[in-house]
């Protein structure tokens, strides 16, 4: 991947990033930041890489807190997000369901 | 793996970059789906799976090692970040997302921190330069923030926690903070024109990093945090996308660019809510509560009871409840919905207004009572339901208190003066079910409790709500 490739990558996901928040609701906002906190959990494939091509015992040490870490982000930012969708039901949902 | 029958290096990255590139797609729909409550859930599943084929292709890197250290890793880590989200309160999500923001801060971190110290050590034996200066220079300026972000994120996660209570302020605060982020952005400027320099300068660029995201969170108040942990997380995904450029990764780089952005106009719709600027959020005084000079507010509170409230209701053609974080922390909003559950199925026209900063974050709330079983279609934001107050019979009040004080409308001296609020004052009736007669949460007296059409249940919110529904059912 060239530089400036890579550069029009970056200038389309960011526009990307913005037109997918701009007209959400406030209601689903933390729900969202929880769901944008998983999606930056990809930090572990990054991560996984530094880890699988370390030498030096520094490197290893550090790698394998990067990738604990990463592998806690992306887990836990998984579990809260959809511990917190599932539990968006509209009222016609709650009727189908057998009501109260 | 068995090398004998692993396929060529060309097409491992063939498989490798196609799977990133699928990656990529399910988090954009994800995130897209999560923008709507009625796809809401089926958003996350997209991204998980999106991750998953991303973690399970990067084993098939080409000249990986260490599998036995990574899979631990993964493992240990997963556990531990499972078993907590699954345990933690809807109350204390906040700090949480905070937390596991924290986690992938330091994970970009520790991929700079891996790329520069091996730099630093083939610079130390004069072995040929590793990475470009544009790839040193993302290196660096993606380990500083993230590690900003982790820093900060402990910080703020430990002070919503309560393990922090203190609000540490000094003289000069601002300038020693300047000096720690200056200081790290000019050894990392050393390092990057030294191909590495030595490992001496990486570990300082780091530890000045660290400090500054401690320093800069700690002055901030609680009631801030929310839109600080917001930023971190934009934070950390540009830190991602940085460390993406130097691992030549794609899938990094797009994730962490959307999650940047994206979270970058989350943190500003956030401060907006709350009637903030970014800039004051960060470098004001206001989130620990320094009360202003309160106004004299004339007349007086009058009480009233359950039975007589039960009635009103029941006999209500609409009636709107606005409830604060108040209603959550006395774990009243299972009761609060069964009440309303009887009142519809009296006919009454039941509603939700929600503040913006009701809750510890913006949509707090909304996830508090979803938890409790309201349907998100009674749930009605500031904007849609502010007209409607002045048809309601009944705006009944819970645990909310600076959100629909009407002195935010008139009184310029008022430090809350100009946040928008709810206009609970416009209602036939309005009930304020409270503990006792004491100020907000910014201190700030209330006008609205001594309105004439005020009246006010005292009693703590699940037991009030209790009586309430006792005295609905009682009207028979």
């Amino acid at each position: 991947m060239t530089g400036i490739v890579a550069l029009y990558i970056f200038m389309l996901a960011a526009f990307t990033g913005y037109e997918i928040i701009a007209k959400v609701p406030v209601i689903l906002h933390t729900p969202l930041m929880s769901g944008s906190n998983f999606v930056h959990g990809i930090v572990l494939v990054g991560a996984m890489v530094a880890l699988g091509g370390a030498v030096t015992p520094l490197e290893k040490i550090i790698g394998f807190i990067g990738v604990l870490l990463a592998a806690g982000n992306a887990v836990g930012g998984y579990v809260v997000t959809e511990r917190m969708l599932e539990m968006f039901k509209s009222s016609g949902a709650r009727k189908v369901g057998g009501g109260h | 793996m068995d090398v004998m029958h692993a396929p060529g290096v060309a097409s491992r990255f063939l498989v490798i970059d196609i799977s990133y590139f699928l990656t990529a797609a399910l988090f954009i729909m994800g995130l897209k789906r999560m923008s709507s409550p009625v796809t809401a859930r089926s958003g996350i599943l997209w991204a998980g799976a999106g991750m998953a084929v991303a973690t399970l292709v990067s084993f098939l890197y080409p000249g990986m090692s260490n599998f036995e250290l990574i899979i631990a890793a993964i493992v240990v880590g997963s556990i531990i970040a499972w078993w907590s989200g699954k345990k933690v309160a809807m109350t204390d999500m906040p700090q949480m997302i905070a937390l596991y923001n924290g986690m992938g801060g330091g994970a970009a971190a520790a991929i700079a921190a891996v790329e520069l110290y091996r730099a630093a050590f083939a610079n130390a034996v004069n072995a040929p330069v590793q990475h470009s200066a544009v790839v040193m220079t993302l290196a660096v300026i993606g380990g500083i923030i993230g590690a900003i972000s982790f820093s900060g994120s402990l910080i703020a996660w430990a002070k919503l926690q309560g393990v922090l209570n203190k609000t540490v302020r000094f003289g000069g605060q601002k300038f020693v903070n300047g000096l720690l982020f200056l200081g790290s952005l000019v050894v990392g400027f050393i390092v990057v024109m030294h191909h590495g320099a030595d490992p001496l300068h990486v570990s300082l660029i780091f530890a000045l990093a660290l400090l500054f995201g401690v320093a800069m969170t700690l002055p901030i108040g609680g009631a801030d945090m929310p839109v600080v942990i917001s930023l971190y997380n934009a934070l950390t995904g540009l830190a991602v996308a940085f460390e993406g450029f130097v691992m030549n990764n794609a899938a990094m780089i797009i994730a962490g660019t959307v999650v940047g952005s994206a979270g970058t106009l989350l943190t500003q719709l956030m401060a907006k809510a709350m009637n903030r600027s970014l800039a004051n959020v960060l470098f004001s005084d206001f989130g620990s509560g320094g009360g202003g000079a309160a106004t004299a507010v004339s007349g007086s509170m009058k009480p009233i009871e359950a039975s007589d409230v039960g009635v009103m209701m029941a006999f209500a053609s609409k009636v709107i409840v606005v409830p604060g974080y108040g209603m959550a922390v006395a774990q009243a909003q299972h009761k609060v919905w069964e009440m309303c559950q009887l009142l519809i199925d009296r006919g009454v026209t039941v509603k939700f207004a929600i503040h913006p900063v009701a809750g510890r974050m913006p949509g707090h709330m909304n996830v508090l009572l979803a938890e409790a079983g309201v349907p998100y279609d009674l749930i009605s934001d500031l904007d849609e339901i502010n007209a409607e107050f002045e048809t309601a019979d009944v705006a009944l009040i819970i645990g909310a208190n600076d959100v629909v004080n009407p002195v935010a409308r008139t009184d310029k001296s008022s430090p809350i003066y100009g946040m928008p609020i709810l206009n609970a004052d416009k209602a036939k009736n309005v009930i304020v079910i409270k503990r006792g007669q004491g100020a907000g949460f910014s201190g700030i007296e209330n006008a609205l409790f001594f309105l004439d059409n005020t009246r006010m249940l005292y009693g703590d919110g699940q037991k009030a709500a209790a009586e309430l529904v006792n005295a609905i059912k009682a009207v028979g």
